[in-house]
């Protein structure tokens, strides 16, 4: 139900041998051709497909376009291409390129070439939406009939992806055709943005997802916080990014929300976050100066660069299975952030990832046995 | 003026080395130090984790891959997080949760290379702290103080540190004054029984001052032990005042800074030549992978080093032929790894093409894997080494390896020729 984040191919900060420390890590990593596209060259020469290039060659992989933590810069999508952005610059993509870029990574899944830019702020209009629905088509088309003639191609997976902005009549249309055509899934472009913008969108996503159908898997990208997780899970969505511990590591942070819907759940989220009074602490010091990925710390977090830890010799969390909580203490981790030491990134990677996953787990007993409101409420009481 | 010997002070200090093999041909030993926290197998070379972490991989890791000791730094941890934290979390084994050994210096090396305004007298070293400008002392007692805290199994006396490229006056006071400070050090150490305490030589590049405080040292030990004064070298008033000083190790200090190879290997082998065959000998500093080898042929049997993790971090692999400076255009499409002999996690999975690509990303991973693999070479050169030792082989390895690191034994550098040569190794 979520997608490993990797960046250029790697789990950020962790080696498969760190990695392999965090329990029940997902089946699937997302891999984004924004930071693999550049690599083309080296792939296609390479010719064993990026699975085996990066180390995972037991991983289900699946390709998107963009990298859900940095966002590129809108207006380059014509009517014959796409770009994505590397390290390198602008990687231009027509749809014979990239498919081209696909034969030489040969991923399990990858989303289509697709014109994500109708949801973006300046773009609100109906025609602009109309043109996402139509370009997106088009692609979708191309692609499909380029992938019948390619051998190393047969046993990947085209996810097709759901445009038209905020325009309901547009969204519907787009769902319904590309429905029509021989996809393995569904990507749901276009419905992040701040909580607020996603509220909005909601209704949206529920009538979407109503025109799919059931039995092949929804993606949603850019959606990553846990509230706003359950939230589209009860509109249909199955898959999602995990780059939100990626963000909360940024920060020097951790995660400590519960997500144990026990029949007390007031006493579990004491047990993890502390008394009242640091839950009121932590609302009051939300806007945190992060590198890189300049996101508000959230309430589902504790800022290890806090003074107070220092001298707290407790785990991150307690009772957390992770390498980093059975092995070290809050004040070794603020050490290392004060320090600018890199193990406080791997070490806090390494216990968000497994909180993260902890937490999905608990979505699906939650889902099994009936119990997501329960769950959702609990989720709720932690966001602000 | 000091008491009569106190009957502590009267004991020897503990035989850590247990020498398990010497070369026939050169000064090479193989041995075991037995430690608080474990045997240790030497030649060793000791990875520098500075601030309670070697750098960004775990302390599983790193036992992964065979380190049994490894340095922290008192100067950066008496600061940040500082001694008193350190102890309620344990000591630094407990604060980073490392089961083997650790090895502390004294904190006098980065107080002169780092600290642009610090004062040496005969207190110790006055500087003011980077991070929040108060003015501390750095004294022997502090230092040992500080150590004692950390509960590190080797510690190191504070020495006088001047740079290898300083002559004159100031090279002689620093040396007889490390001598002073090794004994308030020894007076200080409160825990003789679980912390090792080395003494340090010095005396710069000078032939005769190295050879002063060696025998300077010698002739306090003796001097207690046979009370001969006539045991005495002059100008040595404050051995008599002394009581007995012994200590478990030594080191070799003042070296690989800004010297010439020719004099470095030549006060290594002025050093060797005097110390006690059965105390453990450890070169500060050292290093490259062609100064180990050279360095075991000429007696020493433990090393520290930032490099191999340094050059890890920019993006620069160790091999047997040198290094791949893996960030290059020649290795985008290299699918080999580093290494192919090598047993590291990295070499197993990884392709120079695949650590190039992520070397130019901002994942820092890339930077962890070369970390694990320069540690990897290093401690696989120590291993090798050792082997060779014990089946004595030692003077073939040799030859060996500087053919595969030079090509051509004409090419190896002087300096390590002569080195060599002096101990009775010939390359040809």
């Amino acid at each position: 139900m979520k997608l490993s984040l990797t960046k250029t191919g790697s789990a950020p900060h962790l080696t498969p041998h760190t990695l392999h420390n965090i329990h029940k890590v997902p089946a699937m990593a997302q891999l984004t051709l924004s930071s693999l596209a550049e690599h083309h060259e080296v792939l296609a020469e390479y010719k064993e497909g990026v699975g085996k290039f990066i180390g995972m060659p037991e991983s289900l992989l699946y390709c998107s376009l963009h990298d859900p933590v940095s966002p590129c810069p809108a207006g380059y999508v014509t009517n014959k291409s796409v770009s994505v952005w590397g390290v390198g610059g602008r990687v231009e993509m027509t749809v014979s390129k990239f498919m081209a870029i696909q034969q030489a990574l040969q991923p399990d899944w990858f989303q289509c070439l697709s014109d994500g830019e109708a949801s973006c702020a300046e773009a609100t209009s109906i025609k602009r939406a109309r043109k996402s629905v139509d370009r997106s088509l088009l692609f979708l088309d191309n692609c499909l009939r380029l992938q019948e003639e390619s051998e190393a191609l047969q046993r990947s997976t085209i996810i097709g992806v759901i445009e038209g902005g905020d325009v309901m009549e547009e969204r519907l249309r787009s769902a319904r055709e590309t429905a029509k055509r021989p996809v393995g899934g569904f990507l749901l472009d276009g419905f992040q943005g701040d909580p607020m913008t996603l509220e909005t969108r909601l209704h949206l996503l529920s009538s979407v997802t109503a025109e799919l159908p059931e039995d092949k898997p929804r993606l949603i990208c850019s959606v990553s916080r846990p509230d706003e997780v359950l939230e589209c899970i009860e509109r249909g969505v199955d898959l999602f990014e995990s780059f939100f511990p990626y963000q909360v590591t940024e920060r020097g942070c951790a995660l400590t929300f519960s997500f144990d819907y026990q029949p007390n759940p007031e006493e579990t989220l004491l047990q993890q976050n502390g008394t009242q009074e640091e839950i009121k602490y932590v609302h009051q010091t939300k806007k945190i100066k992060t590198t890189g990925c300049n996101q508000e710390m959230t309430s589902f977090e504790i800022n290890l660069k806090e003074k107070k830890y220092q001298g707290d010799f407790e785990p991150l969390v307690r009772g957390c299975s992770c390498y980093c909580c059975q092995n070290h203490t809050r004040a070794y981790i603020h050490h290392l952030l004060v320090t600018n030491e890199l193990l406080a990134g791997v070490l806090l990677m390494m216990h968000n990832f497994e909180h993260y996953f902890g937490f999905f787990h608990s979505i699906r007993e939650a889902l099994k046995n009936d119990r997501l409101a329960q769950l959702k409420e609990l989720i709720r009481r932690q966001a602000s | 003026m000091a008491a009569a010997a106190s009957p502590s002070s009267m004991e020897s200090a503990p035989r850590i080395m247990r020498l398990v093999a010497e070369c026939s041909r050169s000064r090479a030993r193989a041995g075991e130090l037995r430690l608080p926290h474990g045997p240790v197998a030497t030649p060793v070379f000791m990875p520098v984790g500075t601030q309670a972490t070697m750098k960004g991989i775990t302390a599983e890791q790193l036992d992964a891959l065979g380190c049994r000791i490894c340095l922290g730094n008192t100067y950066h941890l008496g600061l940040r997080p500082g001694p008193e934290l350190i102890q309620k979390a344990h000591g630094l084994h407990g604060f980073m949760n490392w089961p083997h050994n650790l090895l502390t210096d004294s904190g006098g090396f980065q107080m002169v290379s780092l600290v642009s305004l610090s004062e040496v007298t005969e207190e110790g070293v006055r500087f003011r702290s980077p991070y929040d400008g108060e003015e501390t002392l750095l004294s022997p007692e502090r230092s040992v103080e500080i150590q004692n805290a950390l509960g590190s199994d080797i510690i190191m006396q504070l020495d006088d540190v001047v740079s290898s490229t300083v002559t004159g006056p100031r090279v002689e006071e620093a040396m007889f004054r490390s001598i002073r400070w090794l004994d308030r050090c020894i007076a200080a150490h409160r825990r003789p029984d679980q912390q090792n305490l080395f003494a340090i030589i010095q005396g710069g590049l000078d032939a005769h001052l190295r050879a002063t405080c060696l025998e300077a040292w010698l002739a306090k030990w003796c001097h207690v032990r046979t009370r001969d004064p006539r045991q005495q070298t002059p100008g040595h008033r404050e051995a008599e005042q002394m009581t007995k000083r012994d200590v478990p190790g030594f080191a070799i200090g003042g070296l690989s800074g800004g010297e010439s190879k020719n004099q470095f290997w030549r006060m290594v082998a002025l050093s060797t030549a005097r110390l006690p065959r059965d105390k453990p000998r450890y070169l500060m500093g050292v290093g490259y992978a062609t100064d180990l080898v050279v360095c075991v042929a000429l007696g020493c049997d433990m090393f520290d080093c930032v490099f191999p993790t340094r050059t890890a971090r920019f993006g620069s692999a160790l091999v047997p032929t040198g290094n791949l400076q893996l960030k290059k255009k020649q290795y985008e499409k290299d699918f080999r790894p580093i290494d192919p002999e090598c047993a590291c996690p990295t070499c197993q999975t990884h392709s120079r093409a695949f650590l190039h690509a992520l070397l130019h990303s901002d994942n820092t991973a890339a930077l962890h894997h070369l970390t694990v693999h320069n540690i990897a070479y290093q401690l696989q050169l120590m291993s090798a080494v050792r082997a060779s030792i014990v089946e004595k082989r030692f003077p073939d390895f040799v030859r060996h390896f500087m053919g595969t690191m030079y090509g051509d034994p004409t090419l190896c550098p002087t300096w390590a020729t002569e080195a060599l040569a002096s101990v009775g190794i010939t390359l040809a």
